[in-house]
């Protein structure tokens, strides 16, 4: 029996479209200093959002709104955290159960006890002519959908933006060291706020990409996790984009199992395939042990003088 | 959290739940429904009458109540489980396996057995985190979370695989048989003694804080890391594990309280997020055992009350997980509106 590596491949790139949304903005707001677990509930919310936008107008609108309910959970995340300096940790826990329990609760409004499910026609596949016909790797990155090709330019752009342009600076340096950000004339609270709008706005994006270009349809906690798993990920990936583009390919490759075992025909329970990323993305931050590199001051709360209000 | 008065403390929380209801029935009149007939409903749900009393929300107060204290006993050490879902499911697994399979014939027997092996199996679960962290230096939060979504897919293995019911049609176990069931409580209502058993920890959870050197240290290493480590008595490290693991046993015994008192059975989707509520009643309750106990009963009625809404006025039950994350965003707003206010108070009495 061959192995059908091609269609691994490309499934592995489908997995990690998503979460590489997410993941690159949990590393905007992690290099700030900021820990937004807070993503799950702006990714699901980007998802419901999405799909009602492409309804009405389409699914580039639906990726638009996604990204807008993204910044919309994310707004409120910022509120709590830079303007009330309330815990990070546990305000991430409690938008996340915001934004779950908000989308299922207009998403039953919308449906009507889900009897009468919203579905809606994903985006097309885009074959980049030549690029896709080169073998094993051509297919899995050239034939995807619009929001793999986004990431394609963002992945540099937010490393280009991070390490080589003076708002990126500031952006490190508010993560690492707050004081030196406000003795070089800026506000770190302004910088961290800026930092949880991309997140946000990503994660939303992320959140759209699950439905407007993969499933077509919402359902109920359809972020399963993405949110915590790109907290992960950013760790794993050592608070770089590099790092995180490998631990996105990662998780990938996880929930591709499920694609592998299918198309196999293996007889692999169902649900050890699906919980194969959550485990997988434990194991990597055991295996990859220790936080040398996390930015100093993740997680603080800014001292009252330096933050918003 | 330090010095301000137990009235003051009651009053502001007091208004974050108003502000909460308030906010909540104001999307509800903005979203088209009838307020006072969606109150009424919510109310009768609730509190109308004996069985919404004992067979709604103190029902629903009882796994509130355990993971409540299992979420609190974790902070007050300075350990952020987010895990008590995962561990609540575990316990759960843990009991029905116990349940229906240990040849043990009299309950007397039996029900100490699913306790233990709730206990166990919630422990267990925590322990995976627990050590993943003094070994490996991952972060408790992030461990927990994960494990949430392992143990949700472990529970659909169980009930597809070992222990499906025998004509393997249905996802889930068969029926406990009556001796590993607990009694109920109150004649003819669903209420069981899962919920003396939780009062009972919350109360023996606090006991311990209070009056023991364990707790003593657990609560300095919460307080403060730097503080429990210069005293040089208190392994911060060792502490907040076994904060953990008995954060996880609470848990899973839990899962044990709703698997044996309530659903009799294991089933996907046994928990509603019970394991992320909770983390509004300990902060609600301000991990305090008479604080978390009334504010478990406080979800638990929040959450009989939005059944009889969706029955009875439409309104999707799911927006009682809103309320619980509006709470708890009140909550951790208080800490900053009540500098607010003291401030403006100085200001007015200097002038």
């Amino acid at each position: 029996m061959t192995i059908p590596i091609d269609g691994f491949l490309e499934a592995v790139v489908r997995g990690a479209t998503p979460l590489a949304f997410a993941a690159l903005g949990e590393l905007v707001a992690e290099r700030s200093g900021v820990i937004n677990l807070g993503l799950e509930g702006a990714i699901v919310c980007g998802a419901l959002a999405s799909l009602v936008a492409t309804v009405a107008f389409g699914p580039s609108a639906g990726l638009l709104a996604g990204g807008s309910a993204g910044l919309c959970i994310g707004l409120i995340f910022a509120f709590f955290v830079l303007v009330l300096r309330a815990q990070q940790i546990i305000v991430g826990a409690a938008v996340s159960i915001l934004g779950l329990g908000l989308s299922a609760t207009v998403h039953r409004a919308l449906t009507g006890g889900g009897a009468s499910a919203i579905h809606v026609a994903t985006l097309p596949e885009l074959r980049i002519p030549f690029l896709a016909d080169i073998p094993i790797i051509g297919p899995a990155l050239f034939s995807q959908s619009l929001p793999t090709y986004i990431l394609y330019a963002l992945f540099p752009l937010v490393a280009y933006a991070l390490y080589r342009t003076i708002g990126g600076v500031v952006l490190r340096a508010a993560g690492e060291h707050p004081p030196a950000v406000i003795a070089a004339g800026h506000s770190p609270a302004k910088v961290q706020f800026m930092a949880l709008c991309v997140c946000g706005f990503l994660a939303g994006v992320g959140g759209a990409t699950l439905v407007v270009a993969q499933t077509g349809t919402f359902s109920d906690g359809m972020s399963a996790g993405r949110g915590f798993i790109a907290v992960a990920v950013v760790a794993l990936g050592r608070w770089r984009p590099v790092g995180v583009l490998l631990g996105v390919l990662l998780f990938g490759s996880a929930s591709a199992l499920q694609f592998l075992a299918q198309s196999l025909g293996w007889n692999v329970p169902y649900n050890i395939v699906l919980a194969a990323p959550y485990v997988l993305t434990l194991l990597a931050m055991a295996a990859l042990r220790g936080s040398g590199s996390a930015p100093a001051a993740l997680g603080r709360a800014l001292n009252r003088s330096a933050s918003l209000v | 959290m330090i010095g301000r008065s137990r009235p003051l403390q009651l009053l502001s929380l007091t208004v974050v739940v108003v502000a909460a209801l308030s906010l909540v029935s104001l999307t509800i009149a903005l979203a088209g429904f009838d307020v006072s007939t969606a109150a009424r409903a919510a109310l009768d749900g609730a509190f109308g009458g004996s069985f919404a009393i004992f067979s709604a929300t103190l029902k629903r107060t009882t796994p509130l109540l355990f993971l409540g204290v299992a979420v609190a006993v974790a902070f007050r050490a300075g350990v952020l489980n987010i895990g008590a879902e995962g561990q609540f499911l575990a316990g759960a697994a843990a009991a029905a396996a116990v349940g229906l399979h240990a040849p043990v014939e009299s309950a007397v027997m039996m029900l100490p057995l699913e306790f233990a092996a709730a206990a166990t199996a919630g422990m267990g679960w925590a322990a995976i985190a627990a050590w993943l962290k003094a070994r490996f230096g991952v972060t408790e939060v992030v461990s927990t979370l994960l494990l949430n979504f392992v143990a949700i897919n472990a529970v659909g293995f169980l009930v597809r695989g070992p222990l499906q019911e025998p004509t393997f049609t249905y996802p889930q176990t068969l029926p406990l048989g009556e001796s590993a069931r607990l009694p109920l409580l109150v004649d003819s209502q669903r209420l069981h003694w899962g919920f003396v058993i939780a009062l009972l920890v919350a109360i023996g959870a606090w006991w311990v804080f209070q009056n023991t050197a364990a707790g003593f240290r657990a609560r300095i290493s919460g307080i403060s890391r730097s503080a429990a480590e210069s005293a040089g008595l208190i392994a911060v490290g060792r502490v907040q594990a076994s904060a953990l693991l008995a954060s996880g046993a609470i848990a899973g015994i839990a899962g044990f309280s709703e698997v044996a008192g309530v659903t009799y059975r294991l089933y996907e989707g046994l928990s509603p997020g019970y394991g992320y509520t909770a983390i509004a009643v300990a902060l609600l309750g301000r991990l305090h055992p008479i604080g978390i106990i009334a504010s478990a009963v406080l979800f638990g009625a929040l959450g009989s009350g939005a059944d009889s809404m969706q029955r009875n006025a439409g309104i999707p039950a799911e927006f009682a997980s809103v309320l619980a994350a509006v709470i708890l965003l009140g909550v951790l707003a208080l800490p900053a509106a009540e500098a607010l206010l003291a401030r403006k108070f100085r200001v007015a009495r200097a002038l």
